[in-house]
């Protein structure tokens, strides 16, 4: 499997993306960083990553900025040619606002940064984020974000559960997200935004492994690549 | 040329910075404040000369990255 992180500045998970790609990658098939400023990206991708951070300090929206990044461009065509991507955190709000998924990450409903542990619903095994989960399957990712708010018109939200495009939702609602959302899949279910950092726990001496389902998951679906 | 651009928040969308402002009015003892909603102001300088014009691009501005049209609604003022 070869995988990518985009870092912009700002960003502060990219890292740890990267490593947790690197884990399920196989050998020598290390996980490529790529500057925002880039225009192209490296040949042969999987699955490209959008790392959590504050992209741009947040200036005007969160994820606005880096979603017209040049890179970006080539992101969307890659999604838009069924590639996978994986926006996590701040990367959920940059695929919002880059249009690959609807709606929009509002400020957290109580107005504080919440950074904690949370349960998580696996709400679809439909994707290759989540096949190796059995449905309702209850997970722990960290959060850690100030605009978490999942917001969408009644429409947006109708479609996203009429199509089985919930990936996750909170069992106790961290942010007000409106149904609980914490995931969302694209149209074609290969773009996954969430706001839950899978990344963060995903080796025991960061105090657990819940979050190595979802990456063992996109390297057995892809381990022909 | 000089623009100004309103942005604000769609009717119907929830403000909480907006209720946390009201709030805090109250607070201080402003009563009557039944509703307050928060947005930003951008003002931007042009080289363009044509008001017509000017007002045209700034829109295309809004739509493509000032606001964010799924939650937000922009007003430009070219002055």
């Amino acid at each position: 499997m070869r995988a990518a992180v985009i870092q912009f500045p700002g960003s502060n998970c990219d890292r740890d993306l990267a490593v947790a790609f690197d884990k399920v990658s196989g050998h020598n098939k290390q996980t490529q960083m790529v500057w925002h400023k880039e225009s192209s990206l490296p040949q042969g991708l999987d699955v490209i990553g959008i790392p959590g951070g504050f992209s741009f300090g947040d200036y005007l929206r969160c994820g606005a900025i880096a979603a017209r990044s040049p890179i970006m461009r080539s992101v969307v065509d890659f999604a838009n040619k069924g590639g996978y991507v994986v926006g996590i955190c701040n990367g959920f709000q940059v695929l919002t606002e880059s249009g690959l998924l609807p709606g929009v990450l509002m400020r957290n409903a109580q107005l504080k940064f919440v950074c904690k542990d949370v349960s998580l619903k696996v709400e679809t095994t439909d994707s290759i984020f989540t096949n190796e989960h059995k449905k309702g399957d209850i997970v722990t990712y960290p959060v850690a974000h100030h605009e978490g708010n999942y917001t969408a018109d009644a429409e947006t939200l109708k479609t996203l559960h009429g199509e089985d495009r919930v990936a996750y939702t909170y069992t106790n609602n961290p942010n007000g997200a409106m149904d609980d959302i914490a995931g969302i899949l694209s149209e074609n279910r290969r773009v996954l935004g969430m706001m839950p950092h899978p990344e963060r726990l995903n080796d025991p001496e960061l105090g657990g492994v819940d979050g190595s389902k979802l990456f063992e998951s996109v390297a057995g679906s892809l381990v022909s690549a | 040329m000089k623009a100004r651009i309103h942005v604000t928040l769609k009717n119907g969308v929830l403000d909480p910075q907006g209720a946390a402002v009201r709030h805090s009015l109250g607070a201080l003892g402003f009563d009557g404040v039944e509703k307050v909603r928060q947005g930003k102001i951008i003002e931007m300088e042009l080289t363009e000369t044509d008001a017509g014009k000017a007002e045209e691009q700034v829109k295309a501005m809004c739509e493509k990255l000032l606001a964010n049209t799924v939650i937000e609604d922009y007003a430009v003022e070219i002055l």
